[in-house]
């Protein structure tokens, strides 16, 4: 279904490889097969850390044409995801947005909102007001 | 005058050999305010580069510095990697722009610009810029390459008066102050090692 569903792609970037699975495990169980989902955690050696690299396959793992968003725990996993959004190229990196919101609670219901069909706009928006503005 | 490809080799070894010599003491620096990864991860930066260094001295110096960039970001695994991937490759590809007529200083500079928007920090905010800012500026008074690696090297130094704004060591607020940023230290030790290169091999 890569690029072919209608509905937004879901990333989790953590530093850690079981952070980032069990989020995703968790998404998993709420909206099932109906989002295009992918993780990574950890650094190129599979230790705690984060990696360029493995972010731009994931965000090509959960590729959908109306858009990925993309949840990250702690500063060099943000930094990293950015510099993985460039490598996309345009005009793919204009439809990937990382998401300023607790990275759990906010994949979750991003999810949710993302497999009722809508826009990345609105999941992305959705995910933040968990945030405290 | 040595070729590019002695002159990209030579730059290699010596920032390899810089960053492995020092990988335990950036970690133990890093352990203090941080996750205590910088010097593995900037090792594992070095290593991978190191490796390549025979395909990347086969290269133009533009090309080449751009390459390295890019093995940085690949391979580093922390923030380090896309920030001095970025000023790497922000300087690669100035070199390379042949309309491009501006001196190192100035191509440096707008490299460094270029890193603070990446990380987006500021001098004084206890990072790698509070090394990089100073020897731009260095640069641009055309000083000697002692000068310019002991500048680094105090730079460095004087981040340990600093309060930390970016990066895991903010969250420990006032407690960061009194300890040297990992990064400003790492970006000293490869300034040193350089300016020791080119000033051996490169006599101006």
């Amino acid at each position: 279904m890569k690029g072919k569903t209608a509905n937004v792609g879901i990333v989790i970037v953590s530093h850690s490889p079981l952070v980032a699975k069990g989020t995703a495990d968790m998404v998993r169980q709420m909206v099932g097969d109906s989002v295009p989902l992918s993780w990574c955690g950890g650094n190129p050696e599979g230790g705690l850390g984060t990696n360029a690299m493995g972010i731009l396959s994931a965000i090509e793992a959960a590729w959908s044409d109306h858009g990925v968003a993309v949840f990250v725990d702690l500063g060099g996993a943000e930094t990293n995801s950015e510099m993985a959004i460039e490598m996309l190229g345009e005009p793919r990196s204009g439809m990937v947005a990382i998401c300023n919101a607790p990275i759990v609670e906010g994949a979750v219901i991003a999810a949710a909102e993302a497999s009722g069909g809508a826009s990345l706009a609105k999941v992305v928006a959705t995910a933040e007001e968990l945030s405290p503005s | 005058m040595q070729t590019d490809r002695e002159l990209v080799l030579g730059l290699i070894e010596a920032c390899h050999e810089a960053i492995v010599i020092h990988a335990d003491d950036l970690c133990e620096l890093d352990r203090a305010i941080g996750d205590g990864d910088h010097g593995t991860n900037m090792r594992r930066g070095c290593e991978a580069v190191y490796l390549d260094r025979k395909r990347l001295c086969s290269l133009p110096l533009p090309q080449a510095i751009e390459t390295i960039g890019m093995t940085l970001v690949m391979s580093v695994g922390g923030a380090a990697g896309p920030l001095y991937g970025t000023l790497l490759i922000e300087i690669g590809r100035r070199l390379g722009a042949r309309e491009n007529e501006a001196d190192f200083a100035t191509i440096l500079g707008e490299a460094v610009d270029a890193v603070a928007r990446r990380g987006r920090a500021h001098a004084g905010d206890k990072t790698l810029l509070d090394v990089l800012y100073p020897v731009q500026t260095e640069m641009v008074r055309q000083s000697a390459l002692i000068n310019i690696a002991k500048r680094a090297e105090v730079s460095a130094q004087l981040t340990a008066d600093m309060k930390a704004m970016r990066g895991r060591a903010s969250f420990l607020g006032d407690r960061s102050i009194g300890h040297v940023d990992p990064g400003a230290s790492s970006c000293a030790l490869l300034t040193t090692a350089i300016c020791r290169y080119l000033k051996e091999y490169r006599p101006a």
